[in-house]
């Protein structure tokens, strides 16, 4: 009976495109920093934004949070439109990068009070969310303890708890697991699945090929263009790679950039 | 024939040296504490000559601190750090002049060319970038096309190579590299530790930290190193080969699903998430039906089980778990 309910809500969030994006353009200038670009990302979706540096990829992460407008083409996000209802979209979306998300000397109850604020929710449901957070997180004893007096693993997974705090449609994850232990790198993922298994979407971006193996579907983006997008099973098996990562290195890169590197000595 | 005249004639010499074995760090009992934090526990280890030897964890684990004491940066409480058989404290003037450090975060001048820079650092060190060239060639051959542009200006990849050859235009005998991939494309940390395997040939040692697990295999010889300890340090083949248990991938479309009810059966001592499985030990090292019973019964029917090599991140978690228990 459980087995047959998980299955149908599966189904349900999977029919729902949460993003979508078509011939979506955006150029500074005579640079074109995406270049037709087409996907979609359904609900409950972990999905994998990957691409050298500078193949564009940030561009497109701006756009999808409403912090940027597309020179053209058809962006919607959680159902919003992504030239003129900006502010409804950045209400749906939640975002956490490794390197910045909590104030350092505020407390964990301050830090989530002061985002449950800025997400315009109720005081009442701020203080549920809290309580909750700090007993599935066993938090409870860093309570009152400024952020950095805590430990890495813990900072962000509280990270991540608070860019889901008013429950978005879809948060954006910037190399989630970078840097931290393997222990905790696991208590991560399970946090993510969890997240997308009550419908959230997950849309992560990284530069480890091993994060990208958790994700259900990947993208690979070089010089402005989707180059492939597809789960990273089926990847591996089209490019005849053991990993992502040797998908990656195959096509992430164009051939001109070969042209630049050195004849070998000797 | 150009072969033959090489002076580095790599392949012999680096084998003759690794018998005599010279010890180019020789580490025994290092503490260091910052305030109430101690950053580093009894630290011992030694370095080859010509080794590229990785020290491999998570961020905090110690690393920076470890390499700010090698460079004479920073002094240890307790210990003794010998680098190229002179002490840490007493002969650091002398230290300097012979080792290149790349820290972690990007330290050059961000408002000088990618010429002036390398300029700057050979001076700084009574050298020219002439004078030691061929040594830097390979690494700096990918930049120089953009030599008259601003160092802050470049990507990160380039950023790291031009880091590299300012670390290495004094000619220095040890190389440390803190975190030097963090943050680049996967190509580009692939071009650069092809790029580090060939400096072997001109006899530089090389430590290097980096927390990508995958990368210690580039490494002759890794330190998993978590909490400010020394977990182990052997060949990364041998890490691997001292997992303790028979390792299984068990392969599910409900991901999440699956990983508690593995964690749920009985039979599990430890599931992880890796990927796209779960990388699983059971009690009796073996894969028997009341699994797939349990699997079933919860409501996991496509599953897919093999027998799986361990990798170095198995057995960092293996040793991690030895830790919490004790």
């Amino acid at each position: 009976m459980d087995h047959v309910n998980s299955n149908l809500l599966q189904k349900i969030k999977m029919s729902e495109k949460v993003i979508s994006v078509h011939n979506l353009v955006k150029k500074f200038g005579s640079f074109t920093a995406n270049d037709k670009l087409n996907f979609e990302v359904t609900g409950g979706e972990i999905f994998g934004f990957l691409g050298a540096n500078g193949a564009g990829k940030t561009t497109t992460i701006r756009i999808l949070s409403a912090l940027s407008k597309p020179t053209s083409g058809e962006v919607k996000v959680a159902g919003f439109d992504a030239y003129r209802q900006t502010e409804q979209i950045k209400k749906n979306i939640g975002y956490m990068c490794q390197k910045f998300s909590l104030y350092e000397d505020l407390t964990v109850k301050e830090n989530i009070i002061l985002y449950g604020g800025i997400y315009g929710m109720r005081k009442s449901l701020i203080k549920e969310r809290l309580t909750e957070l700090l007993t599935k997180l066993r938090f409870q004893e860093y309570e009152n303890r400024i952020i950095a007096d805590l430990p890495l693993g813990l900072r962000q997974k509280l990270a991540f708890s608070v860019a889901i705090l008013h429950e978005p449609k879809i948060v954006f994850l910037d190399e989630p697991t970078g840097g931290v232990d393997p222990i905790t790198r696991r208590q991560f993922w399970e946090m993510i699945y969890e997240t997308a298994e009550r419908g959230i979407t997950v849309f992560v971006t990284t530069h480890y090929m091993d994060e990208a193996e958790y994700c259900d579907r990947i993208s690979i983006m070089s010089e402005g263009k989707i180059v492939a997008l597809d789960t990273p099973e089926k990847l591996k098996k089209q490019y005849n790679s053991a990993t992502v990562e040797d998908v990656f290195i195959k096509i992430a890169r164009p051939v001109p950039h070969e042209l630049i590197l050195p004849s070998p000595t000797l | 024939m150009m072969a033959l005249s090489n002076p580095g004639c790599p392949a012999k010499q680096y084998s003759d040296q690794k018998k005599q074995m010279q010890k180019v760090i020789e580490s025994s009992g290092i503490f260091k504490k910052f305030g109430a934090t101690l950053a580093l526990k009894d630290i011992s280890f030694s370095v080859n000559e010509s080794e590229i030897f990785g020290f491999i964890g998570p961020d905090g684990a110690g690393k920076t601190t470890l390499f700010r004491i090698i460079t004479t940066l920073l002094l240890p409480d307790e210990g003794e750090m010998k680098v190229l058989g002179m002490d840490c404290i007493t002969g650091f003037k002398e230290l300097r002049k012979n080792i290149g450090y790349m820290p972690g975060r990007f330290s050059l001048y961000q408002d000088l060319s990618v010429e002036e820079n390398l300029n700057f650092y050979a001076t700084v060190f009574g050298t020219t970038v002439k004078e030691n060239y061929d040594l830097i060639s390979d690494i700096y051959s990918h930049i120089e096309p953009f030599k008259k542009r601003l160092a802050g200006k470049l990507s990160g990849g380039m950023k790291q190579k031009l880091a590299l050859s300012c670390a290495l235009i004094h000619k220095p005998k040890l190389l440390v590299l803190d975190e030097p991939t963090t943050g680049v494309d996967a190509v580009s940390r692939s071009e650069f530790w092809t790029m580090l395997a060939k400096l072997r040939q001109h006899n530089i040692t090389i430590i290097v930290s980096t927390p990508y697990m995958d990368e210690a295999m580039r490494c002759d010889r890794v330190a998993l190193i978590q909490d400010g300890s020394i977990l182990t340090i052997d060949a990364p083949q041998k890490i691997r080969d001292g997992f303790s248990r028979k390792l299984f991938t068990v392969k599910s479309v409900e991901k999440y699903k699956l990983i508690n009810t593995l964690r749920k059966y009985p039979g599990t001592i430890t599931a992880y998430p890796f990927g796209d499985s779960v990388h699983v030990t059971f009690m009796n090292g073996t894969v028997d039906d009341s699994l797939y019973d349990y699997l079933i019964m919860g409501g996991i029917s496509d599953v897919v089980i093999q027998e799986a090599e361990a990798g170095i991140e198995d057995r960092f978690l293996e040793l991690m778990e030895g830790g919490v228990k004790a």
